[in-house]
């Protein structure tokens, strides 16, 4: 590039560098905006109060409270059910696919799982709702059957795509060396698969369980219409609110201006400390997934 | 790469010019949007309002965000709404802030049940100890022998302000679910033989019963009269003083004058 | 002897769990699917696509809600395109800086790990208030524009990776500039990459309901589609925040589930098409 550059590749090249540029500006703003709009509440409430206050009562006409650990820790718990309920399914279904699985039958569940992933939440939301949540009420003879556990099952339903691809795609990353092996040394194909593909592809998991987490701490439609969102301290057969669904269902109705709305904007700045501390920890596992 | 993105634009103009190309010739009359914002609970009324108003003006394009009622109120105050909608009474600090409103109906709030449950008729004081926990199997109430869900709205709704106040049980209530809006509430309380909620008179439906209270159903006749107990306005709210547009005012007009009336019953709300 | 029948038995066990969960899994998608089309197949007409809903008469219609998505694809689309395939380009062919590249890259994984409730926060505060743009389309198609563009950077940035270094270097030798290189060798060559990010934009932009729901607004009356200003501030629901809309605020559940199954039909569309691009486009 020692040749005299040209005005129009000059201007090519400076359009393209700041089209790269808008994604950091993108990351910044919302950075900026959301602690810009989420201090204010934090500041006049207190943040051991903000965060470990026991009651949310936002609209309190004398006494309102502003505390958010129910949430935190339905969020918690939610994101935790969701795991162990999806994370052994879609791991085994991706070990199913990736290697147990006549080639053809693969390539069909293939773009159902892609499916699966595609379907809008609210559609998920919707079936839960009219289906999960009466059954659980039937079942397990409950006043109402919104419940933690329903959003759980919600989750673990909308998280098996991203934890099948992501395990799928790190399984079939394993040398195929390692499985001949193991076959030469007279182990079965499936405990070849499950003792020696399986911890092979250790990092892969990890991604996925970190990508799950992050998915189900960040999703809300669904939730909102399943998780009955009285913001209770947690317990599996109540009704519980999240932070996402805590913005969601008063974010409509809260005033400007408002305490209520500004510590909204503060559940957001929780939530956003949330996902960018899962998101290291994935960066994390994905880069030693690629290393080994 | 400029290239690719004619047969771009190309898409995004053709369909509004088949629009136009389809809409007739438009009579002399308003030109505008009218921007409403704020309760849920007006969301039908509104609806009728819009069509039958569109039909007048086919010019005037009236929107409606359903907020609530306080953020609707703001949202007049503001200047970010042409007009409010507030399914409760003006509060003091909203009227010192120059709020002025105006009835468009009246609404009963209808407190529903499950079709399937025999319980007809509540006293206030049974909804009281009902909504504040006090009682929570339906046979204490003369019902079988089932736990209650009380379904109730999510702060900051103007039917949950209204029932809360007329029923004296402000910031009391024990909820077992909290729901985002009257029809949300109903949807529920239809799918469930547990629960019972509270609506407008105007989304109550047939998928639910509502309860007599104090002996007196809601229906349109009490709620006119004033016999059903637990009832409040709907308002169209202004900045007293703020100069409205011609398309505004006609739409103010229009649903606060008689001429509407027959249309807002349509929808389940009381005209006055 | 009992060790090898308890190591059949384990191998039988494990191999059991292996199908059970794949078939849970297809299951699953077929209950779903099943479930939704049994109660909304029914509700699909013709009337209903193409007219709106109309209380007077009792009928009912989701055309608005249709053009509300269709603009809303077709704006974001038209920003987030340039946007994210400038962007690609920059990180393949430009970027010098390695660290420079390396923020760009950790910004556009970290806006694709930003949940929807967050960036419908940041569009009400941004589009909505900041910029005066109310609830109107043009606002929840700025916000999608910030959500998507990871998407967009991330499918382009792997097929022109795919792009041989020789092609390149046979533009540059030729004399052509960097750029005439890029524009008439690389890019036409990873067409399918960027293709390929159109339709997996498109598919998330019809299956956000978060975003929409606070920055586009809730109507689901006909707006004011005859100009493109019209178009811009128009305020409405799209298919996804109709659903929502119609499932819990108006509790008509018949009408919920047959936005559902359109949905349902527009995603196996949009799958179909994302698969078929790959194929036919990767060919050439």
């Amino acid at each position: 590039m020692k040749r005299r550059i040209k005005p129009a590749e000059f201007a090519m090249q400076t359009l393209f560098l700041v089209c790269g540029l808008t994604a950091i500006a993108f990351v910044l703003l919302i950075t900026v905006y959301l602690i810009l709009a989420g201090l204010p509440a934090i500041r006049e409430i207190g943040l051991t109060d903000f965060l470990l206050g026991r009651t949310w009562a936002s609209t309190h006409a004398t006494d309102p409270r502003f505390g958010i650990l129910p949430m935190i820790l339905t969020s918690v718990y939610g994101a935790a059910g969701a795991i162990v309920l999806g994370v052994p399914v879609g791991f085994f279904t991706a070990l199913f696919l990736a290697k147990a699985a006549p080639p053809r039958l693969a390539g069909l569940i293939r773009p159902a799982v892609n499916l699966l992933a595609g379907i809008p939440s609210v559609v998920y939301g919707l079936v839960g709702m009219c289906v999960l949540v009466p059954a659980l009420r039937a079942w397990l003879d409950l006043p109402a059957g919104d419940t933690l556990l329903a959003a759980m099952i919600v989750l673990a339903v909308m998280i098996l795509p991203s934890v099948i691809s992501v395990s799928d795609a790190a399984l079939a990353a394993v040398p195929r060396e390692y499985e001949e092996a193991s076959l030469a040394l007279g182990a079965t194909p499936v405990e070849t698969y499950l003792r020696v593909t399986a911890p092979a592809a250790r990092g892969g998991v990890a991604a996925a369980v970190a990508l799950g987490v992050g998915r189900a701490i960040g999703e809300a439609m669904a939730i909102l219409m399943v998780a009955g969102n009285v913001a209770n301290m947690p317990s599996l057969l109540s009704s519980v609110r999240f932070l996402t669904t805590g913005i969601a269902i008063e974010m409509n109705y809260a005033a400007p201006g408002s305490l209520q709305r500004q510590a909204l904007f503060s559940i957001g700045l929780v939530l956003f400390f949330f996902i960018m501390v899962i998101n290291i920890l994935l960066n994390l596992a994905l880069k030693r997934g690629r290393e080994g | 790469m400029k290239k690719r993105f004619f047969p771009l634009l190309a898409i995004l103009l053709i369909p509004p010019l088949l629009a136009a190309c389809g809409a007739r010739a438009m009579p002399p009359g308003l030109v505008g949007t009218v921007n409403t914002d704020g309760s849920t609970s007006m969301a039908d009324v509104m609806a009728v309002l819009q069509e039958t108003f569109r039909e007048r003006e086919p010019g005037v394009t009236v929107n409606y965000s359903g907020t609530g009622s306080g953020a609707g109120v703001e949202a007049a105050l503001a200047g970010r709404a042409d007009i409010g909608l507030s399914s409760r009474p003006l509060k003091e600090s909203e009227l010192a802030k120059g709020a002025a409103a105006r009835t468009v109906a009246l609404d009963g709030v209808a407190v529903i049940v499950h079709p399937s449950n025999p319980v007809s008729g509540l006293s206030l004081a049974q909804l009281r100890e009902i909504f504040t926990g006090q009682v929570d199997n339906w046979s204490a109430l003369g019902g079988p022998d089932a736990p209650i869900a009380v379904y109730g709205r999510e702060a900051g709704s103007g039917t949950r302000g209204a029932f809360e106040e007329l029923l004296d049980v402000t910031d009391q209530c024990a909820y077992t679910n909290e729901y985002g809006s009257s029809g949300d509430v109903v949807g529920n309380v239809s799918g469930n033989p547990n629960a019972i909620g509270y609506t407008s008179l105007a989304s109550a439906g047939e998928t639910v019963s509502a309860v007599a209270v104090e002996g007196t159903a809601c229906t349109e006749e009490t709620v006119r009269s004033g016999a059903y107990p637990i009832q409040r306005p709907f308002l169209l709210v202004t900045r007293e003083g703020a100069a409205l547009s011609p398309a505004a005012q006609a739409f103010l007009d229009y649903a606060c004058g008689g001429e509407a009336g027959p249309y807002i019953a349509r929808a389940g709300a009381v005209a006055p | 002897m009992d060790a090898n029948l308890s190591r059949r038995a384990w191998n039988l066990l494990a191999k059991l769990a292996l199908w059970l969960s794949a078939a849970a899994t297809c299951a699953l998608l077929l209950v779903v699917i099943g479930y939704i089309f049994l109660r909304g197949a029914p509700g699909l007409s013709w009337e209903l696509l193409t007219t709106q809903e109309s209380i007077l008469r009792g009928t009912m219609g989701i055309l608005p809600s249709i053009l509300n998505t269709l603009y809303v694809v077709l704006v974001s689309l038209a920003l987030v395109l340039p946007l994210g395939v400038g962007a690609a380009v920059y990180l393949t062919e430009y970027a010098k800086n390695r660290r420079l590249a390396w923020a760009v890259e950790f910004a556009a994984e970290t806006l694709s790990g930003i949940p929807s409730i967050l960036y419908a926060l940041v569009g009400v505060i941004l589009f909505c208030n900041a910029l005066g743009l109310q609830k109107t389309l043009l606002a929840g198609s700025l916000t999608l524009v910030i959500m998507t563009l990871p998407t967009v950077i991330r499918t382009t940035q792997e097929s022109l990776r795919t792009v041989p270094r020789s092609y390149r270097e046979g533009a540059l030798g030729l004399g052509a500039g960097k750029w005439r290189a890029i524009r008439t060798v690389v890019l036409p060559s990873s067409v399918d990459g960027i293709v390929t990010g159109c339709i997996l934009t498109v598919g998330r932009v019809v299956g956000e309901s978060a975003v929409l729901m606070y920055t586009a607004g809730l109507s689901t009356a006909m707006q004011d589609f005859s100009t493109i200003q019209g178009i811009l501030r128009a305020s409405g629901s799209t298919l996804t925040v109709a659903l929502y809309v119609y499932a819990k605020e108006r509790a008509d559940f018949a009408i919920a589930f047959t936005i559902a199954t359109l949905l349902l039909l527009l995603t196996g569309l949009i799958h179909l098409a994302a698969y078929l691009a790959g194929r036919l486009l990767r060919r050439r």
